[in-house]
């Protein structure tokens, strides 16, 4: 089923790939510094967009508390740094380690339930985190807490700097792209895409699906902990409003426009999400109507989205070449 | 005795689909399961093969009480299953589908960093169970666009994969032609004597054409077991099931 994975597609995704390598440059030609905060914005949520797809899209469980990961590893670098400790290694570490301890313990019991239910239940236990939260006065409850220094990495990476930040987030956002373009193609990628499309059959193979959807779950969450980890860095700012299940649901129309066949197009479909949301609010104060039209347009017409069009695109040329 | 069912119970509210079943699988036998519609035959294969479980009574696999072994476990000590309707995972081809089912049985599978379609061994392993069961051809082609007799014999190739010791079959002849099923039936005799094979049937010819022995399921219980040209001769059976027609 990978070996579609060629031609236009393949180019259109690299082309892409090598733009978002000229941003800082052509930002700082022309001075917009605003774009490049865009556009780290985009590449931040583009990791967990990334993250989501591999439960979405891989494995067939679909969750609306993917943003309580986000919220977690953005706290890990606030909560530290309120205590005067700056260390990102630190930071960086916590934010791994809690949001898979969260992703484990959560994940132990949202993987009981299926379907519609187990929709509900992430969404509840994300919403139970927010509130958690919104109740933790020493950290600033509702209003959050202000990050006056971003993490440090003893002088090897200085994030304050936007253009290093920039390009630190696009690499690890590559890195984690061809570690799932690896693992999907692995034993354990063929498991879980076994386990979406007939989990029944699979435990019949001898698959403890569970296990292997929970590792699923965990790998999922600790990738959007280190997206969180760069948000809050990113603001300079954290708040329980992070976690809200509306910023879940955002992440899930990210990866619906991109595509939910491909490893690459979350990153495309966080792109277009934030882009058109910046562009439209631009115009109209009523944006969000349009937007939300546009959105549901997408998802009505635009089947397998970016990534489904440019599959079809493909076969058009192949099927073409061959008569 | 490969397999022993004791005095097994499970009702679906006020339903009962098994009622003090009992009957037992020689070593080396095709033994047949016939019933009318609604006689639990379903049930049965889900609880021998672990997807529900029983209200009471037990299941003995090789002398070891399984009853209360999970499903995916029981694929480990020698228990494989088709099902009745096709299930197969439709997007991968065929050839990866046969080696999910090797992959099982060659390690775990908490590897995320090499291709699995590069492990050559399961491969040509996977390709030879697919010659096996008459689909060398079909290798390449996606299990969703194979005909559907086609994806039966993948259904049993994949069983095949995991060298199993008790072959537990869901009518694997449903709704296919007469030409697919004298394939199927070809290649279940083939392996007539190597594998235990416990077939749940509703066509009586491929009974006929397949078991030594034969249950008759009515009702939840067994009313009648033995050679299946007993069976097709006992009365009670011929009243209760095949009808007026053989009588």
């Amino acid at each position: 089923m990978f070996s579609r994975f060629k031609f236009i597609t393949a180019r259109v995704y690299l082309g892409f790939t090598l733009l978002l390598f000229m941003v800082p440059i052509v930002t700082s030609v022309t001075g917009q510094d605003f774009y490049l905060d865009l556009l780290t914005r985009v590449l931040i949520l583009a990791i967990a967009a990334l993250s989501l797809n591999l439960m979405v899209g891989f494995s067939g469980m679909i969750s609306l508390g993917h943003a309580a990961f986000i919220g977690i590893g953005a706290y890990c670098v606030g909560i530290p740094a309120y205590y005067d400790i700056h260390n990102g290694f630190v930071h960086l570490g916590l934010a791994m380690v809690c949001s898979a301890v969260f992703a484990l313990i959560t994940g132990a019991i949202c993987l009981r339930t299926r379907g519609l239910y187990f929709i509900m239940i992430t969404l509840a236990f994300a919403q139970m985190l927010y509130f958690t939260f919104v109740s933790l006065d020493e950290y600033g409850a509702d209003d959050g807490l202000v990050i006056y220094k971003r993490s440090e990495f003893a002088g090897l990476l200085n994030i304050e700097n936007a253009t290093t930040l920039y390009y630190t987030v696009l690499a690890v956002l590559l890195i984690f792209f061809v570690l799932l373009h690896r693992l999907v193609q692995a034993r354990y990628g063929r498991v879980i895409i076994g386990s979406k499309h007939n989990e029944q059959r699979m435990q019949a193979l001898g698959y403890n699906t569970y296990k292997y959807k929970l590792v699923c779950y965990v790998i999922s969450g600790t990738m959007a902990g280190v997206a969180g980890f760069f948000l809050g860095n990113f603001t300079n700012y954290i708040s329980p409003e992070m976690m809200d299940w509306t910023h879940s649901s955002e992440l899930l129309f990210m990866i619906v426009i991109g595509g939910t066949g491909g490893v690459f197009s979350p990153i495309i479909g966080a792109a277009v999400f934030l882009l058109l949301e910046e562009f439209l609010s631009g115009i109209t104060i009523f944006w969000h109507l349009i937007f939300g039209l546009i959105l549901i347009a997408m998802v009505l017409f635009g089947k397998g989205g970016v990534h489904g069009l440019l599959l079809r695109w493909d076969e058009k040329v192949t099927n073409g070449a061959g008569q | 005795m490969i397999l022993q069912v004791q005095n097994l119970n499970k009702s679906f509210g006020g339903i009962s689909a098994s009622s003090d079943l009992n009957f037992e699988v020689a070593k080396g036998q095709v033994h047949a399961i016939v019933g009318p519609n609604g006689a639990g035959k379903t049930t049965l294969i889900a609880q021998i093969s672990g997807v529900l479980k029983p209200d009471s009574g037990n299941i003995i696999f090789n002398g070891k009480n399984i009853t209360k072994t999970s499903a995916y476990r029981r694929a480990h000590i020698g228990l494989a299953r088709s099902f009745q309707i096709t299930s197969v995972i439709l997007p991968m081809t065929v050839l990866e589908n046969v080696m999910l089912a090797v992959q099982s049985l060659s390690g775990h599978s908490f590897r995320f960093w090499s291709p699995a379609s590069r492990e050559n061994h399961n491969r040509e392993q996977a390709q030879q169970y697919l010659i096996d069961v008459g689909l060398g051809q079909r290798a390449g082609a996606l299990a969703g666009e194979i005909a559907h007799g086609e994806q039966r014999q993948l259904e049993i190739a994949m069983a095949l994969a995991l060298t199993p010791q008790l072959l537990l079959l869901d009518e694997p002849t449903a709704g296919m032609s007469k030409d697919e099923s004298g394939n199927i039936i070809k290649l279940l005799n083939k392996l007539k004597g190597q594998i235990t094979i416990l077939l749940i049937e509703h066509d009586m010819d491929t009974v006929f054409a397949l078991a030594d022995t034969t249950s008759v399921l009515v009702d939840g219980h067994i009313i009648a077991t033995g050679s299946t040209a007993q069976i097709r001769q006992n009365p009670e059976v011929q009243r209760a099931y095949l009808g007026d027609s053989l009588a």
